[in-house]
């Protein structure tokens, strides 16, 4: 039981996640389920990449009255990671936006959301 | 079927990949060298109080444009992509906003938008950022256009606001060749006193153009998928 610890928690559930976005990407016809699972995918990989970035005891890497100034790298997490995610949060939600903007116009278009209506580029 | 199965034998592959990740992973319990001299040096070099928001602007400030520059560019893309010559509300079936939704947005809205405002002006010092900040005003004015879908509200403004931070942004750093030691370099302005609000530098300027070039932008997005809702 010593081995279950908040880290190997939250790593796991971001596997799960992170499996259960390439389900949704791989099996689901639907555009928007499939514009869910990319999301999902991306939320996944940003709760493994913070939950790597967690040290056993730290706080958060903002120096205030918490965390002496001049003890600073023995008393907070890694501030990467989290830099990362805050970047890949951002970026994620842009292409999000822009796939849904894709699906709208392909519905205007054909008025359906099934992919395996969609056969124009298929070889 | 086949498909089926295949779909299945990339599951459990990665599955099976991410399964020895976690099973070799012990956490750390010492800070990596890089992070160590963020967060030791960090104080003296950049003076944010934020250690995240130390390297997001002033470490990796590159890195941070770039960002900009790829939401811009889907922003861009959606703009073009969405765009609508007849922009008339005449002819559209709207449903009735209710009573709880047109009084809680009168209320909510400006406090959204100051909420937001704050976050990003005290990115430097609690935990926030222009991008956080930035996200909040967007959502805040999300709402004002599902309290009010008649209001027209024009391209023009929020423009405006995108071109002007994203332009500001780049000359801060170009600002940062000729006054200081290089390109985003934070140091053009005196570091100040650690821990107020007009301290680190050009990091709160920089976190207000982001702000507000991110909250315009999603703005934009969240505007062009709304005058697209006659055509589907």
């Amino acid at each position: 039981m010593e081995n279950i610890t908040l880290q190997n928690i939250s790593l796991a559930i971001g596997i799960l996640v992170i499996l259960i976005g390439l389900w949704g990407l791989l099996t689901q016809k639907n555009l928007i389920k499939i514009v869910i699972g990319f999301a999902l995918f991306d939320t996944g990989i940003h709760i493994v990449m913070v939950s790597i970035g967690y040290i056993k005891n730290r706080t958060a890497p903002i120096i205030d009255s918490a965390v002496d100034m001049n003890n600073a790298s023995n008393l907070v997490v890694d501030p990467i990671p989290q830099a990362l995610v805050l970047t890949a949060i951002v970026i994620g939600l842009g292409i999000t936006a822009l796939m849904l903007s894709y699906v709208l116009k392909m519905y205007q278009k054909k008025k359906s959301l099934d992919i395996t209506n969609y056969k124009d580029l298929k070889w | 079927m086949v498909k089926n199965s295949f779909i299945f034998l990339v599951l459990i592959g990665l599955a099976a990949i991410l399964l020895n990740l976690f099973a070799g992973f012990n956490g750390s319990t010492e800070l990596g060298t890089i992070a160590a001299h963020y967060a030791s040096k960090g104080i003296e070099e950049v003076g944010s109080a934020n250690l995240v928001t130390s390297v997001v602007v002033s470490y990796r400030g590159l890195d941070t444009l770039g960002e900009v520059t790829i939401l811009f560019l889907s922003a861009a893309i959606i703009g073009f992509f969405l765009k609508v010559d007849n922009t008339d509300n005449k002819n559209r079936q709207l449903k009735y906003t209710s009573e709880i939704l047109n009084t809680a947005s009168q209320v909510l809205v400006p406090i959204m938008l100051l909420f937001g405002a704050y976050v990003f002006i005290n990115g430097h010092l609690s935990p926030g950022g222009g991008f956080q900040g930035g996200a909040i005003i967007a959502s805040g004015l999300v709402l004002m256009f599902i309290a009010q879908p008649k209001k027209e509200m024009g391209h023009k403004m929020i423009n405006i606001v995108e071109s002007v931070s994203g332009v500001s942004f780049v000359l801060l750093g170009v600002a940062g060749i000729l006054f200081a030691s290089g390109f985003l370099d934070n140091k053009i302005l005196s570091l100040g006193k650690f821990g107020t609000l007009f301290s680190a530098g050009i990091i709160p300027i920089i976190y207000i153009l982001v702000g507000l070039k991110v909250g315009s932008e999603l703005t934009g997005i969240a505007l062009s998928l709304k005058e697209n809702q006659n055509e589907a």
